[in-house]
């Protein structure tokens, strides 16, 4: 058994080295359809990225009545905390951080200044501003909580009414997005599939004759196909390590720009962070598909 | 014992084109018998229907008293192995060296590797192709490609050698040197099946014959010789 293993490997190598063309057309294509799973799957990680930064900017902000204490709505913040697990941070700005930061903003603006000098006081609320994780639900959830008898008479007005439709809108773009990107990406993966099927299936198709006479001559079904299988997953072996290097050391060199471009996303601690999970993806596709495709073509000549 | 068997077989490709029909005879270990008949009379699906790469359409074929027709795909193979098949168009392994032709045929087998690294020499030699252990078969010329297929196929000594038209595409030299060689190998006690449509051949072997026309056996004559 084991000798006829070392039999069927060593034809596998010779007839990888000796279709030398073959073989590179070959990989060249697995490469591809690797590469084009994995930046799939880096778009897809990208795209999630931006999405929550997009969510977390997307919060509520509940103005106090100006003659609310400062242990009130603390309370509130309280209450706002315990009932809802998945806020990111409630955020209590006192009256007069509100002016503070206002004047910060508009420094260099004489008319806005000016205004405040003319109201003389301190026009500003206090305010929480709730940062959710950008889902409906617990949006309505937080707007709940706000409009109830305990609270409603210390808040003068929440603001989230207007920003509503502006959330359900990025959602919809953003799934409309997803579920366009996602579709031409099946169809990309499964034209390269379709090619690299067509290539194994073209080397393979060289070999008719070859398989024809190994039957005649008495070679086990086994015997004819293992070398095929093999060579199958050579290639995909080969193309799965290139493209590992690849990503690896582009994830490396890249990572810093990237995050510029995308505002923060760190493809490298992205690639350590999915490390096993990128190796099942390309390994899956190099070498499982290598070796199935090698299997049902070479399945179709045996048939003698 | 017979060695193998025809009982009525019919062979009929689709539209009704009848190339065998109702053929029965039997040959007996250690005979050499010449197929004869004129090109296109069947001789090659006959042997085709030997190695089971052929259905026939009606019949039985037996190998060795055990059907054809019943035989599991690895059972199959282990007959071919039983078989050394010399063809017309060589069957060679076209992207296999003359050496590792030999070697595949013993790796089937799943010979020791001690025993192909002495014997495949051995027969290249025998056969005069040592200089040529490491060409592919397109490197070689004709007679070199018929005389590797010979080698080929009597390097697991089997039980039974089929030549179908082995000598269709020498030159008479080389042809009488493949036919002085199937006799020899007929002497050692293997059965030897030879199909054939010349006529120098036959009439010089002296060995039983049975000839194919239309379709079915017109002759089958223990000392035969060439009529058509
Ligand atoms: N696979 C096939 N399908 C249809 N007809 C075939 C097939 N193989 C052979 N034939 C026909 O069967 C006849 C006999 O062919 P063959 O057995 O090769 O004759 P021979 O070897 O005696 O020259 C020929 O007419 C040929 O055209
Ligand atoms: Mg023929």
């Amino acid at each position: 058994m084991f000798t006829n293993f070392k039999r069927v490997f060593n034809f596998a190598l010779a007839d990888f080295y000796r279709n030398k063309g073959i073989s590179i057309a070959t990989i060249f294509v697995l490469i591809i359809t690797i590469a084009l799973v994995t930046g799939l799957f880096y778009v897809y990680g990208a795209g999630n990225f931006i999405i929550l930064q997009v969510q977390n900017k997307i919060d509520i902000t509940a103005y106090f009545k100006a003659d609310t204490s400062e242990q009130e709505i603390l309370d509130v913040k309280d209450q706002l905390l315990k009932s809802l697990q998945n806020v990111t941070s409630v955020k209590y700005v006192s009256k007069e951080q509100a002016l503070v930061n206002f004047t910060q903003r508009h420094k260099d603006n004489s008319v806005f200044s000016q205004a405040l000098e003319q109201v003389g006081d301190n026009p500003f609320l206090p305010s929480l501003n709730i940062t959710t994780n950008g889902l409906s639900m617990q949006y309505e959830q937080v707007a709940k909580i706000l409009q109830s008898d305990n609270f409603s008479n210390l808040i003068e007005k929440v603001d989230f009414s207007e920003k509503k439709d502006t959330i359900d809108k990025v959602f919809s773009i953003m799934s409309n997005i997803t579920k366009f990107g996602l579709g031409l990406a099946l169809i990309l993966v499964i034209v390269a599939l379709l090619v690299v099927f067509n290539t194994i299936k073209l080397a393979i198709e060289n070999s008719k004759e070859e398989i024809s006479t190994m039957r005649i001559v008495g070679a086990s079904s086994w015997f004819v196909r293992a070398p095929f299988i093999i060579q199958g997953a050579l290639f995909g072996s080969i193309s799965f390590v290139i493209c590992l290097v690849a990503t690896i050391l582009l994830s490396y060199f890249l990572s810093s720009g990237f995050a510029l471009v995308t505002g923060g996303f760190n493809l490298w601690d992205y690639l350590i962070g999915n490390l096993w999970l990128i190796i099942l993806i390309q390994a899956g596709f190099g070498i499982g598909f290598g070796i199935v495709t090698s299997f049902i073509v070479v399945q179709k000549y045996l048939k003698i | 014992m017979n060695i193998i068997k025809f009982e009525n077989v019919t062979k009929i490709y689709e539209l009704d084109n009848v190339i065998l029909q109702d053929i029965s005879f039997e040959i007996q270990e250690g005979e050499f018998v010449s197929i004869v008949g004129k090109s296109g009379a069947g001789k090659t699906t006959l042997i085709r229907l030997i190695l089971g790469l052929e259905k026939p359409t009606s019949g039985n074929i037996f190998f060795n008293e055990i059907n054809i027709g019943q035989m599991q795909s690895s059972h199959l193979s282990q007959m071919r192995r039983r078989i050394g098949g010399i063809y017309q168009d060589y069957k060679l392994l076209s992207a296999k060296t003359v050496y590792e032709n030999v070697a595949y045929i013993m790796e089937i087998e799943g010979k020791a590797n001690e025993e192909i690294v002495r014997d495949v020499p051995k027969v290249l030699e025998a056969i005069g192709l040592s200089q040529k252990i490491n060409n592919f078969p397109h490197e070689l010329s004709g007679g070199e490609q018929q005389r590797l297929a010979v080698a080929r196929a009597l390097v697991n000594y089997p039980d039974v050698i089929i030549a179908d038209e082995p000598t269709g595409n020498l030159d008479p030299y080389n042809t009488f040197e493949v036919i002085a060689l199937l006799e020899k190998i007929n002497k050692t006690g293997k059965t030897v099946i030879l199909s054939t449509h010349d006529r120098e051949i036959i009439n010089k072997l002296g060995k039983r014959v049975i000839t194919i026309e239309d379709g079915k056996i017109i002759r089958d004559e223990v000392k035969g010789r060439f009529i058509i």
